[in-house]
């Protein structure tokens, strides 16, 4: 008997191409909050990328002759202690918070990743072992293993962004893991393998581009809590050392010893420490209601 | 139970092993160490003098036999010796405990007393004015350096009612109400980010259990908004949020060293920046072993207190 082939309707284009623009506009739309705080984090990359240009002074160049002075059209936020310029600072200030944020960020995303995704992957007494190890470092308190981290390196950008980097390891592990074990039961994950897929391609072919979505959400909570421990470890004194500006040590000692004579060498710091914090919060949490319903409200 | 009780013990002992292993570890990653500092601020000394000092405070011993050495001194209770402060670790230690922990119970407690009422409020009042307006402010206390708005308030004082807080350590003893003050406002500047957390997962737990069927009975019946709420949902709700506040713990221990600093109180966590940065390893070491102790063990009571709140969870698994 010979085989017809039968005659179905197919839809003219079955993958709608993806419109960025779109998807932008329905965000802005249904989350207005997490628009307001993704538009903050652009003024703060615009702001790193071209601080050079926005500067009204040399960020570390000082004037003995204008010191603590007030906000005037000549320095937009004053002066601090020794005369240089607050505005030109904190503009040169959001590019050190946002390198060190963006950098520790990705590198504890990413190497928790792979450790997650490993760990989820192989299962069984690797898993096991993988997670008890991740408990102990999740157990210290993210401030105090930063701390002692960056006073054992030593004071330099490198070594913030390693302190920094670590105790996001253990949260993005589990964080991919948890998606890991999801996926791998997938059916197509066994299609893969009963084709004979090598299970390393399997995990970083198969498995980890569908982790995507939590990956990004992972990423915007933490640079937030990036930000705010850099600026934390700055203002102890172990943090970005000299000259680089950073917000947090234009909060250290020195300035509070002014600060009842320039009560704006500590207001403007923190304000833009604040604003930069808040800002990836909100749009952490609007990606993750928008990407990952499952942890929606948590 | 019992046995549950064990294994989590069990569990935590190993846990606590390996963080031992993890900061003593860390601690030894540092380029330099007490020798080297004490000698930058004495000048030269020749070779023999720095073998024999390190020899006298034993870190010309190799590495694995320090570390056993220590353990054996945690067991016995013994924390060795401070290299800055020529005493030992526990003495030193031991006049700064109280002050933090008062300071992080008044924390806590602030936390719960801001967090769990502004969260049920929200939750109740789902996608109104007030609850943005909630959910922004938490936001924000989130966001806030806890030592930024420790110097915002200690600038409002100074700037609004001409008063400066107390700049030394007044002890309870001597005048009760200037202590207070001075533990009231870090406590508020460490409570308010810890309430945060605790608003936003009281929120999102209520909510759950506002969609269920039990509720919906109990509304269906008539009862009052009041006690649906505060008596069958909240009850359900709090599981969530008395894990959160054992995980908050931890994080208001990071919150306290640099609030102690800016309030300059002699707490251990501000004393804890102090003997990082003097490689003071006995100090340092015994100080975040001890955090580690704290935070497992709140966890372990986290744990057991889930049972108590919920039935189902008697130790089954």
């Amino acid at each position: 008997m010979a085989v017809r082939p039968a005659t179905i309707a197919v839809p003219a284009r079955a993958h709608p191409t993806f419109a960025p623009w779109t998807a932008v506009a329905r965000f802005v739309r249904k989350k207005p909050l997490g628009a307001a705080g993704g538009a903050l984090m652009l003024l703060m990359l615009v702001t790193a990328l071209f601080a050079d240009i926005l500067q009204t002074h040399d960020p570390i160049a000082t004037n003995a002759a204008y010191t603590l002075g007030r906000p005037n059209l000549e320095h937009l936020l004053g002066t601090d202690h020794l005369g240089r310029d607050i505005y030109s600072r904190i503009v040169h200030g959001a590019r050190v918070s946002l390198v060190v944020g963006v950098a520790s960020t990705l590198l504890g995303s990413v190497l928790g990743g792979i450790v997650g995704l490993l760990s989820g992957y192989v299962g069984g007494k690797t898993d096991l072992i993988t997670q008890r190890v991740l408990d102990i470092l999740q157990g210290l308190p993210l401030l105090v293993l930063a701390l002692v981290m960056s006073a054992a390196l030593g004071p330099s950008v490198q070594n913030v962004v390693i302190a920094i980097s670590i105790p996001i390891v253990p949260r993005a592990a589990r964080v991919i893991r948890a998606s890991v074990l999801s996926i791998r039961e997938m059916q197509y994950i066994e299609a893969a393998r009963s084709l004979g897929v090598q299970h390393l391609r399997i995990a970083f072919r198969h498995i980890l581009p569908n982790t995507i979505g939590p990956f990004i959400v992972l990423c915007t909570a933490q640079l937030g809590s990036a930000i705010l421990v850099e600026a934390t470890l700055s203002y102890l004194g172990l943090g970005v050392p000299e000259p680089y500006p950073s917000w947090g040590r234009m909060l250290s000692v020195s300035a509070a010893e002014y600060a009842q004579k320039a009560p704006h060498l500590v207001l403007f710091p923190g304000l833009a420490i604040s604003l930069a914090v808040f800002a990836s919060n909100l749009l952490g949490d609007a990606l993750r209601d928008t990407l990952d319903p499952r942890l929606r409200g948590s | 139970m019992k046995t549950y009780i064990v294994q989590r013990l069990a569990i935590a002992l190993l846990t606590l092993l390996g963080m031992s292993i993890v900061i003593f570890a860390l601690l030894r990653l540092a380029p330099g160490d007490i020798v080297d500092i004490l000698f930058s601020t004495a000048g030269y000394i020749s070779d023999s003098e720095k073998q024999a000092i390190m020899k006298e405070l034993g870190i010309d011993r190799p590495y694995v036999v320090q570390y056993l050495d220590w353990l054996h001194q945690i067991v016995t209770g013994d924390l060795g010796k401070s290299y800055r402060y020529d005493l030992p670790a526990w003495e030193v230690i031991r006049p700064l405990v109280p002050v933090t922990l008062e300071l992080a119970a008044l924390s806590m407690i602030f936390a719960v007393l801001m967090g769990v009422p502004t969260g049920v409020v929200s939750a109740v009042r789902q996608d109104t004015a007030l609850d943005y307006a909630l959910r922004v402010f938490s936001l924000a206390g989130l966001s806030m350096p806890a030592f930024w708005l420790g110097m915002v308030i200690i600038l409002g004082l100074v700037s609004w009612f001409a008063w400066i807080p107390p700049i030394t350590y007044v002890s309870p003893a001597k005048d009760l109400k200037l202590h207070a003050i001075q533990f009231l406002l870090p406590a508020l500047a460490v409570g308010y980010r810890s309430s945060a957390l605790i608003m936003r997962i009281t929120r999102s737990s209520l909510l759950e259990v506002m969609r269920e069927d039990y509720i919906r009975t109990a509304w269906a019946k008539g009862q009052t908004g009041r006690i649906v709420i505060w008596r069958h949902a909240l009850k359900n709700a709090l599981l969530p949020v008395v894990t959160v506040i054992g995980i908050e713990f931890a994080f208001l221990i990071g919150g306290l060293v640099v609030t102690e600093t800016v309030f300059n109180l002699p707490g251990v966590a501000r004393f804890l920046v102090q003997a990082i940065l003097w490689r003071d390893y006995p100090v340092v070491q015994n100080l975040v072993m001890f955090t580690a102790i704290v935070v497992i063990l709140s966890n372990l009571i986290v744990d057991m207190l889930y049972g108590v709140l919920d039935p189902r969870v008697r130790y089954g698994g």
